[in-house]
């Protein structure tokens, strides 16, 4: 019968662990309601979602219903828009030629030797004041069809705030791109080099090469770190909070601060964040499933 | 294998070529000539540069110093001379170098669509010919990593075939296979021999060799030291390394 025991058998180490890390929830939810003797009220919330709007007399999203869609807008757009700038960069970044191959080095050591916070500040102060004008973002509003802004709303919510939104977009696409360069360019530097000799002896050239052969060998090997990138990215997209980009952080400070909720407002768009970023990771590990299937 | 017409027009010239991997002379002044329709075998210790001379003959390697003229066209820096010499040259490789991502056929239609620029149609039923004549139609929906190393190693000839190359490139065909699945490999290799291909093979099948070879091509050290009609090389070397290679590869 010996030989029939389960070649691990520590049971007792986990039992134990688990055991001392309910006994820590235990005593925190403990001195929290003993020590900090704080009356939990989770009640303002549901104003916070929701308002009834007398005009319209229904109910409309309310801020942290409002942060939460610029947030999802904001990660939808500069995912697009950090793929892009990432693949486009990525394929730099393993170029024959030396110029295309500083430039993109050069973006990527820039963003990723420069903490986001400070990234943020310098982009916001020197690059974003500058471009917004320039796309004449300003008075999109008065300038443009009712249809046109509908659809702008759509996309990009509140024309009021559409430069505000783009600011945002560009700031986390620029920082993520790089991340994304670097993620594309292991993606093709991965594809074995017969490949490209194989393909190089039917005479294909070397942009027909990149089409054909190593993308999208690379495109499917870099899915899964992309796809986990663009979960950090969702929840990188909080620290625009900082210039004041209407997002769910954002309001969620202001909600804080004219509540005094504090302790139930974090812990709520914690679970916000949770499950938008739980959401796209299951998302994503189903496409993972779905591709290798596809590939059998 | 009966000595089907070569021809007297030279199809490759190779001219004091010398190349360097750093400080290390892997090509030392090279001459070689092959005619049209004629079948060279290059044999030779491992790190003789055999390979490293093949590979130059279609540009997957730079000679830094000589002249290589395939077919007229001189291989230089004029990147046009290059993209004409590898539509006419076809190459196997020892890992096959199967796209992995396409199919059998898509592997072969490839390169006829894109750079011969054939309709898919056209470029499918020529593949199908070409698997057929590799003996593998019925692999063609398949992905290269489903079928066996034989099978990939025909798939990957019938490939360089459909670009309807005027001399073949073969490094080490058989290298990387099983002994089981050398002989379907050399097989096909001696139908396209008995089409009138120009060839190039570097192998270590001296079997296949002696049927098969016009010009029997020794190399040691990044020099040719013997080049011979296959009836001398085998039964009489002149260079005493060459006697020393046939006999450790031919007493096995």
């Amino acid at each position: 019968m010996i030989r029939n025991k389960a070649p691990y058998d520590s049971y007792w180490i986990d039992a134990l662990v688990l055991i001392a890390v309910v006994f820590l929830i235990v005593y925190v939810v403990y001195r929290v309601n003993t020590v900090l003797v704080y009356n939990w009220d989770w009640s303002f919330i549901p104003g916070y979602l929701f308002r009834w709007d007398e005009e319209l007399q229904s109910y409309a999203p309310n801020l942290l219903m409002k942060g939460l869609f610029t947030t999802i807008r904001l990660a939808i757009w500069s995912i697009i828009l950090a793929a892009i700038l990432g693949f486009i960069m990525g394929m730099m970044r393993t170029s024959r030629r030396l110029f295309p191959r500083m430039l993109s080095r050069l973006y990527v050591e820039l963003i990723r030797n420069i903490p986001p916070v400070v990234f943020i500040f310098v982009f916001y102060f020197f690059i974003s004041s500058q471009i917004t004008p320039l796309l004449g973002l300003d008075n999109i509003s008065e300038d443009s069809s009712p249809m046109t802004l509908k659809v702008l709303d759509f996309l990009l919510g509140p024309p009021e705030l559409l430069s505000n939104v783009v600011a945002g977009i560009i700031c986390l696409a620029l920082f993520e791109g790089a991340y994304v360069t670097e993620i594309v360019r292991a993606g093709i530097q991965s594809i074995p080099k017969g490949q490209v000799e194989g393909g190089m002896s039917i005479g294909l050239s070397r942009i027909q090469l990149m089409r054909y052969v190593v993308m999208p060998q690379a495109v499917q090997k870099v899915v899964p770190p992309l796809a986990s990138q663009f979960i950090i990215l969702i929840k990188d997209s909080s620290i625009v909070s900082l210039i004041s980009i209407q997002e769910l952080t954002f309001l969620t400070m202001e909600v804080a601060t004219s509540t005094q909720r504090v302790f139930e407002i974090w812990l709520f768009v914690a679970a916000m964040y949770f499950v938008i970023s739980y959401a796209c990771a299951f998302g994503f590990s189903r496409l993972e499933k779905r591709m290798a299937l596809h590939k059998a | 294998m009966p000595d089907n017409a070569i021809s007297t027009e030279t199809i490759i010239q190779i001219e004091r070529v010398s190349k360097w991997f750093g400080d290390f002379q892997v090509l030392q002044d090279i001459d070689l000539t092959v005619r049209h329709g004629e079948r060279v075998v290059v044999c030779g210790p491992s790190g003789s540069g055999k390979s490293t001379l093949i590979r130059c003959i279609n540009r997957l390697e730079e000679h830094q110093s000589g002249r290589i003229v395939v077919d007229g066209n001189e291989l230089d820096y004029n990147t046009k001379h290059i993209h004409m010499v590898r539509c006419e040259v076809g190459m196997v490789f020892q890992q096959f170098n199967l796209f992995p991502h396409l199919t059998v056929l898509e592997n072969c239609t490839l390169g006829p669509m894109r750079v011969r620029g054939l309709t898919k149609k056209e470029a499918k039923s020529q593949a199908m010919e070409y698997l057929e004549r590799v003996r593998i139609p019925e692999q063609a929906h398949k992905h290269p990593s489903a079928l066996s190393g034989g099978q990939q190693q025909r798939v990957a000839i019938a490939r360089s075939l459909c670009m309807e190359p005027r001399i073949m490139l073969f490094d080490e065909p058989t290298s990387a296979l099983d002994p089981e699945m050398i002989k379907e490999v050399l097989d096909v290799m001696i139908d396209l021999a008995e089409t009138g291909m120009t060839m190039i093979c570097v192998t270590h099948e001296m079997g296949f060799a002696r049927t098969v070879a016009h010009q029997m091509v020794f190399m040691d050290e990044g020099r040719i030291v013997e080049n011979a009609a296959p009836e001398q090389f085998f039964s009489n070397p002149k260079n005493e390394r060459t006697k020393l290679f046939l006999s450790q590869i031919l007493s096995h």
